[in-house]
């Protein structure tokens, strides 16, 4: 596998909910060598303002058709830029960089969590975990019912999914998280999560405690995205010296490599959202 | 690339004893060990990989966040992260030879002691071209005054390790000092073979909503477009002063600005904070040289160094 550099044509650039995008770009050479968990660096301007790329997750890719989605939220200069390109228009696409999910290699039944916007490396994780005819069953959080209209696209594909909004909306009111007290762990080969730090720490509490395997995908500022700068880094345990680069170490960790910190508020401990 | 008129132009380098195929070289701590790019460019064709800033002992660097976008540039904290000079000597330096790599090292320390222990290190290891001194570090025995800031420190320091190398010494001069041309002075007054122009700018950003230094070093380095008006002066003043090659850097992001560099009076330069925007900034800024050297009749680099001149 080898990450390059391309300029991807874009086809789609839509609003899904409030603050929420997807962008679907056509990039070829890049769709190929995609694996889930795996995120894109992308440019947002061609100028200095602002200078640096910004890493984004690979929401879903259709590798014959070339296709890559990207599911963002605009929160800062560089993606309210991404959220102004329109059809047509190309931009230029690093990647895909970093450690993705380790996917089951055979059939197995699968749970993924996601919380807001943490959702987005969890759909192209769920094709290919589809593809191998694993069981996947998505608890899909977030504050409103709009941001959960991506839920149609993991069914889709056969993903059963259960929904959680925290204004009540739509599915459970409250938090994902409270729909762990109906799942049974040992009915899963592997849990996987993306979200808030600390939705991710009752994830991955619930998962170590039964002895379920499972995966944490965090997130960071980055400047390189390749390992060079160490900029991006993260410090997994709060009690062990030392720091991973969150950008090719990860962004995919396993659940048994990070201790979480109790009550911090979300970015505190892993800069995640 | 042969017009017919102008013989291909010769790129060569030589900077104070350091021999690079083309003049431009990519920064320390933005390049990694040059494996991290290899799925971009041909590493072994950069005029010169200066390699992470490294100590004798290993360092963990600096607790997050360690880096923050600013206008045209950015802040960086790292904190000197990186495995000892034995890891590089064993892990990095033997790939990089392999593969043909020019490797100038770059060191650092926090006293003259360390400067010269991790210097004599590197002797009899074959693949190093030369070493660029880290001299914005604070001196512990002198309170933590950057010893790039002080003309008689620089002079000790670079003194220091010219003892204990038979390599070409250049020391990277920070710009946080009122007057580089006595800097640079006390730099070859110590027995600099060539001078690194310029290391970052200090500076800090402020989260407003908390209330807080957005790094948690609170201040960092300012690279980046930013400060290339800044590194271009101070290049232009040494050079007007002094005969001594210089590699220039500070803001780099294409051809046109590397021209100004070498216009100004470097000799080669090298591409930092631009690597992170274009990968392959280091191939493509040498293809824009090539094509200026081609398009006015440049024979030889050298014949562009320090023409930058009021008519």
């Amino acid at each position: 596998m080898m990450p390059g550099l391309e300029n991807g044509k874009i086809l789609d650039n839509r609003q899904v909910a409030g603050d929420w995008y997807v962008m679907d770009v056509a990039a070829p050479a890049t769709a190929r060598q995609c694996q889930p968990g795996q995120f894109l660096h992308i440019r947002p301007a061609d100028n200095y303002d602002p200078l640096l790329r910004r890493p984004l997750s690979i929401y879903d890719v259709l590798p014959d058709s070339g296709l890559i989605s990207l599911l963002y939220r605009v929160v800062g200069r560089g993606t309210s830029l991404l959220a102004k390109f329109a059809a047509d228009e190309f931009i230029n696409i690093m990647g895909p960089l970093g450690r993705g999910w380790s996917m089951p290699a055979s059939a197995e039944n699968l749970l993924l969590v996601g919380g807001g916007i943490g959702v987005a490396p969890l759909m192209y994780l769920a094709r290919v975990a589809r593809q191998r005819e694993c069981r996947v069953r998505l608890l899909f959080g977030a504050s409103e019912a709009a941001q959960l209209s991506g839920a149609a696209r993991f069914e889709k594909i056969g993903v059963d999914v259960k929904r959680a909004s925290m204004d009540g909306s739509l599915g459970y009111p409250g938090r994902v998280t409270d729909l762990l007290n109906d799942e049974i762990a040992t009915d899963y080969a592997r849990v996987y999560t993306c979200g808030p730090a600390p939705m991710m720490a009752l994830v991955a509490r619930w998962a170590s405690t039964s002895g379920v395997w499972g995966e944490v995908s965090l997130e960071e500022h980055m400047a390189c995205g390749v390992g060079a700068c160490l900029g991006c880094v993260c410090q997994l345990d709060p009690f062990q010296p030392g720091y991973v680069k969150v950008c090719k170490d990860g962004p995919v960790f396993n659940v048994d490599q990070v201790r979480w910190m109790q009550q911090t508020p979300a970015g505190e401990v892993t800069g995640s959202e | 690339m042969n017009n017919g008129h102008h013989p291909s132009p010769n790129l060569a380098v030589d900077l104070g004893g350091i021999k690079m195929n083309n003049p431009v070289a990519v920064a320390s701590g933005t390049f990694g060990y040059g494996r991290e790019y290899e799925d971009y460019l041909d590493i072994a064709a950069v005029g010169a990989v200066i390699v992470k800033g490294t100590t004798l002992e290993a360092r963990l660097g600096n607790p997050p966040p360690r880096i923050i976008e600013t206008p045209a540039g950015m802040l960086n904290a790292i904190g000197l992260e990186n495995p000892g000079v034995e890891v590089f000597l064993h892990d990095h330096l033997p790939y990089l030879r392999d593969k043909g790599v020019t490797v100038i090292a770059n060191l650092a320390g926090n006293s003259i002691e360390d400067y010269a222990a991790v210097s004599a290190c590197l002797e009899g290891h074959a693949g190093i071209a030369g070493i660029e001194l880290n001299i914005s570090c604070p001196n512990v025995k002198k309170g933590g005054l950057q010893f790039g800031t002080d003309p008689w420190m620089v002079q000790q320091v670079v003194a220091a390790v010219k003892k204990e190398t038979s390599l070409p010494v250049m020391p990277k001069l920070s710009p946080n000092v009122t007057n580089i041309v006595e800097i640079a002075h006390a730099a070859r007054e110590g027995g600099a073979d060539a001078l690194s122009m310029i290391n970052t700018l200090m500076g800090m950003a402020i989260d407003v909503e908390h209330r807080r230094p957005v790094l948690t070093n609170i201040f960092g380095g300012l690279s980046g477009p930013a400060i290339k008006p800044v590194a271009l002066r101070m290049i232009y003043q040494v050079h007007r002063e002094m005969d001594i090659p210089i590699l220039g850097g500070g803001g780099i992001m294409n051809a046109r600005d590397a021209l100004e560099f070498i216009l100004a009076g470097a000799s080669a330069v090298s591409i930092g904070t631009g690597n992170f925007v274009n990968p392959r900034a280091a191939f493509d800024v040498l293809k824009g040289i090539q094509d200026y050297m081609q398009v006015y009749g440049v024979q030889r680099i050298a014949d562009l160094v320090g023409k930058a001149v009021l008519r």
